[in-house]
């Protein structure tokens, strides 16, 4: 009797208190850096794509959400030829980003990305790709990678010695 | 030419206070839960009664095929009848009525009987497993808590020696019945809830279990007429709190006496959501061992020792 009595009174109370409510269009709630939203693919600080072409984030996609196809310029360097990622069906899991070797793929706290028209919600490379480095500023895949690619030698990248010579008979 | 007037205006404001509460109960609930509630159609959200309403009228108004289709119609339209009746022996102000009756206690818990059919046979006719469940659940705690709110009003009625609402008013110039009263205005606004089957007492439509029990099948404007039907009764049963145990009209001349009976009306009407917003759904075997347990015989209590005390003062 006193309990209900008492929920009653505590509930009324709460009239006073400040309310949770973010008042959506007007007040942006704040997103967190590493929010999960739209999709984009990144450049180097030399301004070339990051992407290589591996499929890993296609392979990792747990709904088959993106397809690209892979090329190569006349340096051997792959890049995608077509990139496609269809928004309608992303569920935003982030494993994409998580697959990918070389940063191109990540994910940005955007999600305002309604459209009439579904078709819409399909992004090409056009527009998935930014001019900007993302989440890692300075990286370059290909400066920590083992293959020669023009931008450095093999052996001379960072955190890297140079090649063991397997025929060799020193220790 | 006066008459018309006045049942224009008791409809008037009956009908605006029943459909503005759509807006105020949930601007009230969400409060109480510290969210907004609705805010965006008109100034603080008002309109949204105008755009639910427009919502409800276009849309499809789908009788079932398989449903007892006269009975299915009818249904909603008794409970708007039955409510809207007792509003007639209500005095809004000191000559604001459409008619004293000298029975109108009686004439307000005979409409409030029969609003059980409306319900019932809305159920029934409906032809559905969890729509029947529900207007059993209805017929069931409906007349159980029936019997002792009228017993409850007895007090007063005793107390003011008539049946008539505006007598009653009258009698209540030297003290408010609340206070010789207060047990019956337990038993009866506890009664009263259960009666408009609102919440904790909602176990006619518990949507937790019976989908929306006894209106489970009905859309559009007659699910609508149910909709507005539960909220005339949540107005109706707080009038006849105010009329009854507050003093009705009454009150410092400052102030128009409609004004009077509205500021007390609001205010139950503002409880019967707080309610709502604070208190758990009891088991059904639980309201009814509340009723005929604790509730009846606390009526009957009230009764005996109210007719002893006037005896004795006489």
């Amino acid at each position: 009797m006193f309990s209900i009595l008492r929920s009653i009174w505590l509930t009324f109370l709460h009239i006073f208190h400040k309310t949770e409510t973010v008042e959506y269009p007007e007040v942006k709630p704040y997103l967190a850096p590493r929010y999960r939203g739209r999709i984009v693919l990144t450049r180097d600080a030399d301004k070339n794509e990051r992407c290589v072409a591996c499929y890993l984030c296609a392979a990792a996609c747990p709904v088959d959400c993106i397809s690209l196809q892979a090329a190569e310029d006349e340096s051997g360097r792959r890049y995608p030829e077509f990139f496609r990622i269809n928004f309608s069906r992303c569920i935003f899991c982030g494993f994409c980003e998580e697959a990918c070797p070389t940063y191109a793929i990540q994910l940005i706290p955007d999600f305002e990305m309604a459209e009439y028209d579904r078709q819409n919600m399909v992004y090409e490379k056009k527009h998935l790709l930014i001019s900007g480095e993302g989440k890692y500023p300075g990286y370059n895949f290909y400066k920590n990678a083992g293959v020669d690619m023009g931008v450095k030698g093999k052996g001379t990248g960072e955190n890297e010695e140079m090649p063991v010579d397997v025929k060799g008979i020193m220790p | 030419m006066k008459i018309l007037l006045i049942i224009a205006g008791v409809l008037l404001i009956a009908l605006s206070i029943a459909a503005g509460l759509i807006w105020v109960e949930r601007r009230l609930l969400a409060l109480w839960q510290d969210r907004l509630g609705p805010n965006r159609v008109g100034p603080f959200g008002v309109a949204q009664v105008i755009a639910d309403t427009v919502k409800l009228l276009f849309k499809e108004d789908w009788v079932p095929p398989f449903s007892d289709k006269p009975v299915f119609i009818m249904a909603p339209g008794i409970l708007m009848i039955t409510i809207l009746l007792t509003f007639a022996v209500l005095p809004f102000g000191p000559n604001f009525y459409v008619f004293d009756s000298n029975i109108g206690i009686l004439f307000f818990l005979g409409n409030s009987s029969l609003g059980v059919y409306s319900i019932v046979l809305g159920g029934w006719a409906s032809n559905n497993k969890y729509a029947l469940i529900g207007a059993m659940r209805a017929s069931a705690q409906m007349l159980t808590y029936e019997v002792f709110m009228g017993l409850s009003l007895m007090g007063v009625v005793m107390m003011a020696d008539s049946f008539s609402f505006c007598t009653i008013v009258e009698a209540q110039k030297g003290g408010w019945f609340i206070i010789p009263q207060f047990f019956g205005f337990v038993v009866f606004f506890i009664a009263g809830i259960a009666e408009t089957h609102r919440l904790p007492f909602d176990i006619p439509e518990a949507e937790g279990e019976l989908i929306a029990g006894y209106h489970s099948e009905y859309s559009g404007f007659k699910f609508g007429m149910f909709f507005v039907g539960e909220y005339l009764g949540i107005t109706l049963i707080s009038a006849i709190i105010a009329t009854l145990f507050f003093g009705g009209w009454l009150g410092p001349s400052f102030l128009p006496p409609v004004f009077w009976f509205l500021l007390k009306t609001f205010f139950f009407i503002g409880l019967f959501i707080l309610l709502r917003a604070s208190l758990p759904r009891p088991r059904y075997d639980q309201l009814m061992k509340l009723g005929w347990k604790v509730l009846f015989p606390l009526a009957l209590i009230n009764l005996i020792v109210t007719g002893a005390v006037l005896i004795f003062l006489k």
